[in-house]
């Protein structure tokens, strides 16, 4: 047809008034579908944190209270009862220290979580490094195993693992909670697709200008690659805070378990049907996940973005 | 005698003194995989094929293997897996590209907005998630059978009937948005050029041919993605059954991985849930490649 062809700019400033006019019943109609879903997902999050501020005997009763009518604290307390009280022997304090378990779960899960993460920091870019930017004999094979690991079902070497730490002599410590996790290779993954985005032109004006191989990865590559960083340190912080299987498996001790596994500790045991006990130890678990995720939203966007362009 | 040529020692010298640093950075890394990754790995096919307890271990050849073929307990377990995993699947990959198509219409700051919401609910862990569903789900007081009351529906017992407990977990599962799908889907589309639905415009090509012709076939390699995870994931769901039924009841919700869990850490038959455990990696791993062999995509743009 060779009528009077529209020039590509003015088409789309055209196609956007159009779709401006149009925007009111369609648009509010869909906005309103996505409200709803967006209520329901977010519903029983919601409800974990209704219920724990709800007193015990107002959870019992129908209807429910879909906002609580006089919010109380109690059921944290309640919580902290329920886990039972311990008693430490600090280093260096000579009076023992008198805790509530409850507590105590939630220092091991920071100190599991955050331990984990540094020492992923710390090895993963450095692998990732090496792998990004290195050429070295065996660096495809080894990148092709760990792309393989990835696939492997971490219920497939639990019990070897069991067996593994248990005849280190690990089973039911920290160290034995702590050691196998590190392990994890999504990490290398993560950094190494980052870092091959980098000039290497930068590495060779370092190593020109005299940096060693570790200043080269420890003053170039690792500023540089702060974002992507960023997203492994949240990613392992949430997989290590959130992990039940291993701490399940390999804690056998109260005083060593995890937030997670006291949870579903707590709930095996006599307060097992008080639900506004449960959703206070439910809310203590989701509160600094939540926390997180508020203060460093866009790095878990750009997480998955990462892991999702390898295809 | 052997003496080492100088040739060689000069050649390993060299060779040492290129790759040293490289070697040094990805030893950690690679210990630790080997250690905690390849060795128990490796240890899992054997103990499949051993009786292991507490206090034995036996070589009996295929006869875990026998005993799963032959256990109607395992049969269950599996057909409940892949029950679970087919609807976690679909469900997942369509609302999550439902939920992206509609939301790319709107500004920046709203989809940012509804894609936070959407996400929010999976920071937290699973035992969390399944631990409130539990109140939901509870029989007297929980806020769903209050809503069917409402609606004049007697109440339903959510997780003791046997015949409805597995696909109460199948809906804790599915009625949840999921975020990590919208974030990707919403990257896909964002990176598909606008001049396609330009052009499709000017040829007369209405919101549906759109769709159909343009959005979904270039986001095949995203839909495959997302099935290839969702799918691993599916199969693996273990913290729901373990925390809202332990499996129950009369094992209506067992499925592989709680069964691996019971046998080897309630019964101590090491051998036989290794077993399991092989199988579970075996369906995953044939998934896996199907979907990538099916749905692997000749597009590109």
């Amino acid at each position: 047809m060779a009528a009077k062809s529209v020039p590509y700019a003015e088409l789309t400033t055209l196609r956007k008034r159009y779709n401006r006019r149009r925007l009111d019943i369609s648009k509010l109609l869909v906005l309103i579908l996505l409200t709803t879903m967006a209520v329901v997902s977010l519903f029983p999050l919601y409800w974990i944190f209704a219920t724990a501020l709800t007193p015990a005997a107002s959870t019992v009763k129908i209807p429910p209270e879909l906002i609580p009518a006089n919010p109380t604290l109690d059921n944290f307390f309640e919580i902290a009862k329920a886990g039972g009280t311990t008693t430490l022997h600090l280093p260096f304090v000579d009076e023992p220290l008198h805790i509530q378990r409850v507590w105590l779960w939630l220092f091991n899960t920071a100190l599991y979580a955050v331990i984990s993460m540094v020492i992923h920091l710390v090895f993963d870019s450095m692998a990732a490094y090496a792998l990004a930017k290195r050429r070295f004999p065996g660096a495809r094979p080894l990148f092709w195993l760990i792309l393989a690991a990835i696939m492997i079902p971490p219920q497939v070497t639990l019990i070897p693992l069991f067996f593994l730490v248990r005849d280190m002599g690990l089973n039911n410590t920290f160290q034995g909670l702590l050691l196998p996790g590190l392990a994890d290779v999504i990490g290398i993954f993560l950094l190494k697709q980052f870092m091959q985005t980098i000039p290497s032109e930068l590495e060779e004006a370092a190593r020109i200008d005299g940096a060693s191989e570790w200043q080269i990865y420890r003053l170039v590559i690792m500023p540089l690659s702060i974002p992507a960083l960023a997203v492994t340190a949240i990613f392992a912080f949430q997989r290590y805070w959130n992990n039940f299987l291993w701490p399940l498996v390999i804690t056998h001790n109260p005083d060593l378990f995890t937030l997670q596994v006291g949870l579903s500790y707590i709930q095996n045991g006599e307060f097992g049907t008080n639900y506004g006990l449960l959703m206070s130890g439910a809310a203590l678990a989701a509160l600094p996940m939540i926390a997180v995720f508020f203060a460093f939203q866009r790095y878990f966007v750009q997480g998955l973005r990462i892991g999702a362009v390898k295809g | 005698m052997n003496a080492v040529s100088p040739a060689l020692v000069q050649r390993a010298t060299l060779f040492w003194n290129r790759h040293k640093w490289s070697y040094f950075f990805v030893l950690p890394s690679t210990l630790l995989f080997i250690l905690f990754i390849v060795y128990p790995l490796f240890q899992a096919f054997l103990l499949s094929f051993q009786d292991v307890g507490l206090r034995r271990a036996e070589w009996v050849g295929l006869k875990n293997f026998e005993f799963l073929f032959n256990s109607t307990l395992f049969h269950k377990s599996l057909l409940n897996t892949f029950v679970y995993a087919f609807f976690v699947v679909v469900s997942w990959t369509t609302s999550s590209l439902v939920v992206a198509v509609l939301l790319q219409p709107f500004s920046n700051w709203v989809r940012a907005v509804f894609r936070g919401a959407f996400y929010l609910p999976y920071v937290s862990s699973v035992v969390v998630i399944s631990l409130v569903w539990l109140w939901i789900f509870q029989p007297d007081f929980g806020f769903l059978n209050y809503i069917l009351g409402l609606l004049g529906i007697p109440r339903v017992l959510w997780l003791q009937d046997p015949n409805i407990a597995l696909w109460s977990i199948v809906l804790s599962t599915i009625v949840i948005i999921p975020g990590t799908g919208v974030v990707i889907y919403s990257a896909a589309l964002g990176a598909i050029p606008t001049e396609y639905y330009d052009a499709a415009e000017v040829e007369g090509a209405n919101a549906f041919h759109r769709l159909r012709f343009i959005t979904f076939p270039l986001l095949k390699p995203t839909t495959l993605y997302l099935v290839v995870i969702y799918t691993i994931a599916g199969f693996q769901i273990f913290e729901r059954v373990y925390v809202m039924t332990g499996g129950g009841p009369v094992n209506s919700t067992m499925t592989l991985v709680q069964l691996i869990y019971r046998t080897a850490f309630s019964d101590f038959n090491y051998g036989r849930a290794s077993a399991i455990a092989l199988v579970l990696f075996a369906i995953i791993a044939l998934f896996s490649f199907l979907q990538f062999r099916v749905l692997s995509s000749d597009y590109e743009y």
